[in-house]
């Protein structure tokens, strides 16, 4: 990385010539502030490619030969191959884990999406006290995710609950969240579209408010009602905001840890669950790599959730490419 | 448009107090003694238990939360300085200096902001380890120094917010690249990177999987005390709820001061998106 920052100076003549030009000056004064020109940029640009070197990208590219190797705390092991991923192939925990996170992602990014969207759209009329709504959406936002997993473990608590007892007044039973796949994806993407909403619907408002009235004015006249004004002009205009939000909500929900994690509590809570029925891929990661020591097979879990998210994000750019 | 749209007002405080609800709960339950927060109807005004369990939260074994509180605040102070610093110094490079492979290294930028750095964070600990900074709050604030997403955002705040003559009046003045910046662009980019610091100082408060994976329980993160709680006081809701309360409060003040700005970064982030 940090090599490529350097080009040979006979390259780089050309861009130093494109510098403001200068007053005449002594030669050597003249010379160190040509070098100062043409290689400061380098110089300013060099701490993030440096760090960004070192603490991400290597890592990232290292956990793949890791992953290739039968490597624990003691260090590395042997050479492996691909034995990790075969056996990572056959491993129910691990595609429990895939399956957990694909659904709470979809439980969680498209209700998050379409309220974002009415919740913009709603804003996006002639309001009084702009300030004090838009604070009021982005409140959950400022609330610190672990707290966040805190009060809805609460909240959606067997005995002492809140929701169960709002369904015991329609004559619900009370329902165990965190017992079933179903009821426990339930609770944990409550949190995250209770937390992510009302920033995707202010990305989605600055997007509105950039929209001319006059086609709205022009619908109008050609006597098209609100709603199908929302989907034949508002939507196919804020395009580009949606598909950045989709694939923004699609890496996050892939790596899903911390509510989880901490809906889980107690002793199985990065088991998700006694049964791993909230286990997302990152909790599995995490179990194989910092609980079980097991860094081989930790990191090629962490290489499927990076093809992963990678193959969704591909899925998610041609369908709204295609949609266009 | 009707002058008066009750049904549209109604509409967004329901909204609004979904949104506020959890929150308000937070400060309810931190309030109050366990034996009534089960209680159906559940309890809503506050209580007078804040102090008592306060008092209990600082004291509890495991949690360290005084310590975490401030390991917490530090590690997001210097994070957010050097962010800040970096990401205007290089965001200034890629706006308004010419140089050779500007548009390859400014993609490179863009591409990393679409990588789950994440995933690699078991040869980071590793890394850590061979450094001897597990369980030390370098391991926390160093691989955090600088971020894509900042250099991008302040690059796309210099491209509009510094004229290109001032750069150049400045540069036949005869001052140095470093100098102009210092003393020209960085006091105009001060709006955009008030933005900045304040996404990265909330970024980095509430950041999880990391210090869990580096730190240890006696040298705590406040969101790492947060899961010692929850993992070792599950029964206890004022404990847990009232740690929740103090660790939400510090980005509550940051919100309530700073909130204007924070949406005007976001709507115009989005925008330029």
């Amino acid at each position: 990385m940090v090599t490529d920052l350097r080009p040979s100076p006979a390259t780089s003549t050309a861009a130093a010539g494109s510098t403001p030009p200068r007053q005449p000056r002594s030669g050597w004064r003249d010379r160190i502030s040509r070098v100062e020109v043409r290689w400061s940029p380098y110089l300013f640009i060099a701490p993030f490619f440096v760090i960004f070197a070192v603490f991400g990208l290597f890592p990232l590219i290292y956990t793949a030969w890791v992953s290739l190797h039968d490597w624990d705390i003691t260090g590395a092991g042997a050479f492996v191959g691909f034995d990790n991923y075969v056996a990572l192939f056959g491993d129910p925990d691990f595609w429990n884990s895939v399956f957990n996170t694909l659904g709470m992602l979809v439980l969680a990014t498209v209700p998050q999406l379409l309220m974002a969207l009415v919740l913009a759209s709603l804003l996006n009329q002639k309001l009084r006290g702009v300030t004090f709504l838009r604070m009021g959406v982005l409140l959950p936002i400022v609330t610190s995710v672990a707290a966040v997993g805190i009060v809805f473990s609460q909240i959606f608590d067997r005995d002492a609950g809140m929701v169960n007892g709002l369904l015991g007044l329609v004559n619900v039973d009370a329902v165990d969240w965190r017992a079933d796949k179903w009821s426990s994806w339930t609770a944990i993407a409550t949190m995250v579209n209770w937390r992510w909403t009302g920033y995707n619907a202010l990305i989605y408002l600055a997007a509105m408010q950039a929209i001319p009235k006059d086609l709205y004015e022009a619908a109008t006249v050609d006597g098209a009602g609100k709603v199908r004004q929302f989907w034949s002009i508002t939507v196919p205009n804020i395009r580009p905001a949606i598909v950045f939000t989709v694939i923004m909500s699609t890496i996050a929900g892939m790596q899903l840890f911390t509510e989880p994690l901490i809906f889980g509590q107690g002793g199985f809570a990065i088991s998700g669950g006694s049964l791993r029925q909230f286990q997302t891929v990152s909790m599995y990661m995490f179990e194989k790599a910092f609980r079980d020591f097991d860094y081989g097979y930790g990191s090629a879990v962490a290489w499927m959730i990076f093809l992963l998210i990678t193959v969704l994000g591909v899925v998610n750019f041609l369908i709204t490419r295609r949609s266009r | 448009m009707r002058k008066t749209q009750p049904l549209l007002y109604a509409t967004l405080l329901v909204g609004i107090a979904l949104s506020a609800f959890p929150l308000y709960w937070l400060f309810v339950v931190a309030t109050r003694s366990n034996n009534v927060v089960g209680d159906w109807p559940p309890p809503l005004a506050p209580g007078p238990n804040l102090w008592d369990n306060l008092g209990r939260l600082f004291a509890a074994e495991d949690a360290n939360f005084l310590l975490g509180m401030w390991n917490s605040l530090l590690t997001s102070a210097v994070v957010t300085v050097s962010v800040v610093f970096f990401s205007s110094l290089a965001g200034f490079a890629f706006a308004k200096l010419k140089f050779r492979g500007r548009n390859g290294l400014l993609l490179v930028i863009l591409a990393t902001m679409m990588i789950p750095v994440q995933m690699g964070i078991i040869p980071l600990y590793m890394i850590m380890v061979e450094l001897g900074w597990q369980n030390r709050m370098e391991a926390i604030v160093v691989p955090a120094l600088v971020s894509a997403f900042g250099v991008f955002l302040m690059r796309q705040y210099a491209e509009q917010a510094v004229p290109d003559e001032l750069v150049e009046a400045a540069r036949i003045d005869g001052c140095g690249t470093f100098r102009i910046f210092w003393s020209i662009v960085l006091p105009a980019l001060r709006p955009g990177a008030a933005v900045l610091a304040l996404t990265t100082f909330m970024g980095t408060w509430n950041e999880f999987l990391w210090p869990l994976a580096v730190l240890e329980a006696d040298n705590p993160t406040v969101q790492f005390s947060l899961s010692q709680l929850s993992t070792t006081y599950y029964t206890d809701y004022t404990l847990m709820f009232t740690g929740a309360l103090v660790a939400t409060v510090p980005l509550l003040l940051v919100f309530i001061a700073f909130g204007r700005q924070i949406i005007g970064g976001i709507m115009e982030g989005a925008v330029k998106a």
